[in-house]
């Protein structure tokens, strides 16, 4: 259950953010979640929920998922990441690390490693919206 | 658009009293072997924890002869134990194939990695770092609050050279460096005279030990090396 330390994350900066605007109230946190760290959606809604306490009772967390975009740097190929032929083992460990990919996928066009994570990668924070 | 994972680095550090990076401005010193060794010597009576960084080229699960362990996942992930000190390195999720990342990534891996790994109390945890002073260097200094330095260099000016940019560098941010090592010596040399002119602590020195490489993965006979004995002086300084 390693999306219990992304949602850590999630809830000790949102509180480190409220303190420096001053947010009285935080209304809404907009997440936003790669592909390719594959996230147990279910796991990590759960994990906010036990983690968020009183203080942010009232929130919403929005929870979208973003598509994978990459990019060979050595062809300038891009493509959107499919788990694909990935066995589970792989997938799991790039569950854990995203940039372990670089050990198990290739660019579909030339065959490199040498490729970058434009958008998609592992878990952000889009938006904190809250009351003075 | 925030990161979310540097806000729990330093919380999952926090029951680790000493944080260690042993670094060198070029690579072959033998940063990993003494990271290693003094992991191994310390937790015969400390809580000690190793924690390889050298993301594209580590090593120090081949010098441990890391096998059948991996860690487990928690609410985050646990290192596994071996030789009684908590041992954590990307080997476990790169099945040993080639990692070949560029900054961007190495710094996005190395937040991860400190993100999610849960540590238990240690007295102290030991950072193998890769050589030089690009991305992971610059993330350490820049994330992990209790970061102190040790660093490793041979008897060589060309060495010599590398480190000491990298101690101009960690003075000008005022990162404490507990001292350097200098390692595989062979007769007379100017490093210590060097390193005390700049006002570091000069730790001691570890002769060339020829008997050394071949109890690489071999963790008793490791720690019978003369090499093993020499660190074990040095280590007595430490903590």
């Amino acid at each position: 259950m390693h999306e219990w330390a992304l949602g850590e994350a999630i809830i000790s900066t949102v509180s480190k953010i409220a303190k420096i605007r001053k947010l009285r109230k935080v209304e809404k946190v907009e997440i936003r979640v790669g592909e390719l760290q594959q996230i147990e959606m279910d796991v990590f809604k759960y994990a906010i929920s036990q983690l968020k306490g009183k203080k942010f009772e009232k929130t919403k967390f929005n929870i979208k998922t973003v598509k994978t975009k990459l990019k060979c740097k050595f062809c300038n190929y891009e493509w959107v990441f499919k788990r694909g032929k990935l066995k589970e083992k792989e997938s799991e460990f790039i569950h854990f690390i995203p940039e372990i990919a670089h050990s198990y996928l290739k660019c579909p066009k030339c065959g490199s490693p040498d490729f970058e994570i434009v958008e998609g990668r592992g878990v952000w924070i889009e938006s904190i919206k809250g009351k003075r | 658009m925030i990161d979310p994972r540097r806000e729990i680095i330093n919380e999952n550090l926090k029951n680790i009293k000493n944080i260690i990076a042993i670094s060198s401005g070029k690579g072959g010193v033998g940063k990993s072997v003494i990271a290693s060794t003094l992991a191994l010597l310390l937790a015969k009576n400390k809580k000690v924890g190793l924690l390889d960084l050298d993301f594209t080229s580590p090593s120090t699960h081949v010098i441990l002869g890391v096998n059948n362990v991996f860690p487990e996942e928690k609410n985050g992930l646990i290192p596994p134990k071996i030789f009684n000190l908590e041992y954590m390195s990307i080997i476990f999720y790169s099945s040993n194939k080639v990692s070949p990342l560029r900054g961007k990534e190495i710094s996005n891996a190395l937040i991860e990695l400190l993100a999610i790994t849960k540590w238990n109390t240690l007295d102290l945890l030991l950072i193998d770092m890769p050589p030089g002073i690009s991305d992971a260097t610059l993330d350490i200094m820049r994330l992990v609050k209790k970061i102190k330095f040790i660093i490793v260099t041979t008897s060589s000016l060309l060495s010599f050279e590398t480190v000491r940019k990298l101690i101009d560098l960690l003075k000008s941010q005022k990162m404490p460096i507990i001292g350097i090592i200098e390692n595989m010596k062979n007769g007379k040399s100017f490093i210590e005279k060097r390193v005390k002119e700049k006002g570091i602590s000069y730790l001691g020195w570890i002769p060339f030990d020829p008997e050394l490489e071949k109890w690489i993965g071999k963790v008793e006979k490791l720690l019978n090396t003369s090499f093993a004995k020499k660190l074990g002086k040095i280590s007595e300084k430490l903590i």
